[in-house]
């Protein structure tokens, strides 16, 4: 993993407003030199206006851009050095796959001899592992393909951001897969600052660096996919990067580390604070489906609970039950296949217990 | 129900069928097939009267399709940023230069052209030095030139802005991405994947100018066009021989028509592929 060392681009309290809709709302983000960072957000929460900001297709009405320390609100999209892939890779049909990537080297003034500019193609024609294909026709590449090309196409020019717009959105689940391992090596052999918006939390937690979590127009969260993970900050970022069980709650004492918060039941539970909590709030709780015990015998644990299992679901090296308690309701535990190899099977209808252990209930803003 | 459409097919095409059949006529009657022979295409081709007017239509056709195609496509070019009551204007102006009958067209250029020029030629000769021979203004090629660039460049505006509006606008943006300047992007994104559409235009003025006979009819002043001399030469009587250009022209114009969709379908392919 890169570590930030020095800024590239920067938001600076940047918003834009489209006619009475607010579609960035004051971003503040610093992207580092050589990062993979990902905007992750469902659609509408202004991802992709950030993006298309960086990039210089729109003007923020508030705040300022920063590229390499200079201001660049006001420089347009063909005067930045930043390149972007664009959802549905955008392609000039009537060129072929090495004058679309050609494309870029032949604007620069002055001109870059013929000799450099094909070589150039074709060195990043062997990149992104289409050698060969540069007389092709953009009609006769598979989608697959198209999106390689639309890559070449902008590291060639050797950027200092490369913006991608949902690159993944039309590949296919195998190929998205193998695309996602590429990007990343790509990135790392190349040390090109990649920005990523998709909506696809598995994409962003695999490949970033960092991530942006975003809702409606504003940046909620931002940190690693284990920082998200482990230490989300509220239930829309806890719900958006994996699956949780969320249940309602109010806070009945606030030591500094050790929070007791009153279950809608009147059962009370302990958890830790990701936020600053004050006794009387009413706050979410939330537990990670794997930090989840299923047991048939009470276990001396943090807490346990007996549950009515309702539901089982194979899913190979995991087993998803969904299991009933009488006052919380239902809980999703993710078994692992060791831990199910140990206790059994069991079946809808039978009675076990949920446990977890001190520090997996987590407290959340509402 | 099928009958029915047969009939109304033939009643469209059997007189066109019937022209092409008599130009092959080898007698010198338009209504009596007495054997046939190429002979009236000879006679046709050799006439210095036909030629003349077969050129005066080729030369008003091509410039008018020049200037329709150059002025359509910057016309769609720029209405794509118009919106609002100014847009609607504009779509009505566009449809009424389409809708409007050709005879209309035709009287009211005559009269706009023959009071505009009744009030700038005293102007001129006014203004003009003294002991030169000021110009004067009449009909002529230029008048049917811009009589029919008024409203074949309509038709221009509505196929390249089909093509336009067609087009994805990311490719536009990519282009700006990878550092074109606006003009750079015109000349090597939107020009080229617009291109079969202006051509289609230029086609499609080509072949409405070079058919046309009523606006032409109008302010063609002195100028005979292939139109306007099978015309007259109707007054004196159907022969094999108009029979002859007849067919010559509507083969040419079907052709050209053909090509137009070729293209347009051809093009549609590419920038959906």
């Amino acid at each position: 993993m890169s570590v930030a060392i020095q800024t590239i681009a920067e938001l600076r309290g940047v918003t834009k407003i489209f006619g009475d809709v607010v579609a960035a709302d004051s971003l503040d983000l610093a992207i580092g030199e050589g990062e993979f960072l990902s905007f992750l957000g469902p659609s509408g929460c202004g991802k992709t206006t950030a993006l298309r900001m960086l990039a210089g297709f729109e003007k923020p009405t508030k705040g300022e851009v920063l590229l390499d320390g200079q201001v660049v609100n006001d420089l347009d999209a063909h005067r930045r050095p930043v390149n972007m892939v664009f959802q549905h890779y955008a392609l000039f049909p009537h060129l072929s796959v090495s004058d679309n990537i050609a494309y870029g080297l032949r604007q620069q003034r002055p001109r870059i001899e013929r000799k450099i500019i094909s070589a150039k193609v074709e060195q990043a024609l062997e990149t992104v592992r289409l050698g060969g294909f540069g007389p092709r026709r953009i009609w006769e590449m598979s989608g697959g393909q198209q999106q390689r090309v639309a890559l070449a196409r902008a590291i060639v020019n050797e950027p200092k951001l490369l913006l991608l717009d949902e690159p993944m959105a039309a590949l296919d689940r195998k190929l998205r897969k193998e695309m996602q391992i590429e990007l990343q090596n790509l990135q790392r052999q190349l040390g090109i600052t990649f920005v990523l918006v998709t909506h696809d939390q598995e994409e962003a937690l695999s490949m970033s660096d960092r991530i942006c979590v975003m809702e409606g127009g504003r940046i909620v969260q931002v940190g690693s996919p284990r920082e998200l993970y482990d230490t989300p900050r509220s239930r829309y970022v806890a719900g958006f990067v994996g699956t949780s069980n969320f249940f309602d709650a109010t806070v009945t004492d606030a030591s500094p580390n050790h929070i007791t918060v009153q279950m809608a039941s009147g059962r009370q539970l302990h958890g830790t604070p990701e936020i600053p909590i004050d006794t009387g709030q009413a706050v979410c709780v939330s537990i990670r489906p794997e930090q989840i015990a299923l047991t048939r015998a009470e276990r001396a644990a943090e807490a346990a609970l007996p549950v009515t299992i309702h539901n089982r679901i194979f899913l190979g090296e995991h087993t998803e039950y969904l299991a009933r308690n009488e006052a919380l309701g239902d809980f999703l535990v993710l078994v692992p296949r060791q831990a199910e190899l140990n206790e059994g099977t069991f079946n809808a209808g039978e009675q076990a217990f949920v446990s977890w252990d001190e520090g997996a209930l987590l407290i959340l803003e509402k | 129900m099928r009958l029915y459409a047969v009939c109304v097919y033939l009643f469209l095409y059997a007189p066109i069928a019937i022209i092409a059949l008599f130009s092959f006529n080898a007698g010198r009657h338009a209504s009596q097939f007495t054997g046939f022979s190429a002979q009236w295409y000879g006679k046709a081709l050799n006439n210095p009267f036909v030629m003349d007017a077969l050129q005066t239509s080729l030369i008003a056709a091509f410039l008018t399709a020049c200037f329709a195609s150059v002025l359509g496509t910057m016309a769609a070019i720029a209405l794509q940023g118009v919106t609002g009551w100014l847009r609607t204007l504009f779509d009505a102006l566009i449809y009424i230069a389409i809708m409007i009958p050709g005879i209309v067209i035709g009287i009211a250029t005559l009269i706009a052209l023959v009071t505009v020029f009744g009030w700038l030629n005293p102007l001129v000769a006014a203004l003009w030095p003294e002991g030169g021979t000021p110009p004067q203004f009449s009909m002529g090629m230029h008048t049917i030139v811009a009589a029919h660039t008024m409203f074949t460049m309509a038709l221009v505006i509505i196929i390249v802005r089909a093509r336009l509006s067609g087009m994805d606008r990311s490719l536009m943006e990519a282009s700006a991405d990878l550092f074109a300047t606006p003009w750079g992007t015109f000349r090597q994104v939107t020009l080229p994947l617009i291109a079969p559409a202006i051509l289609a235009g230029f086609l499609l003025s080509f072949t409405f100018s070079f058919d046309d006979f009523i606006i032409a009819f109008f302010v063609a002043g002195s100028e005979t066009t292939l139109p306007i001399y099978i015309f007259s030469s109707i007054r004196r009587g159907v022969t094999p021989e108009i029979n002859a250009i007849g067919t010559m022209v509507m083969a040419a114009s079907l052709l050209l028509l053909v090509l137009a969709q070729v293209l347009l379908r051809r093009g549609a392919a590419k920038s959906a592929g």
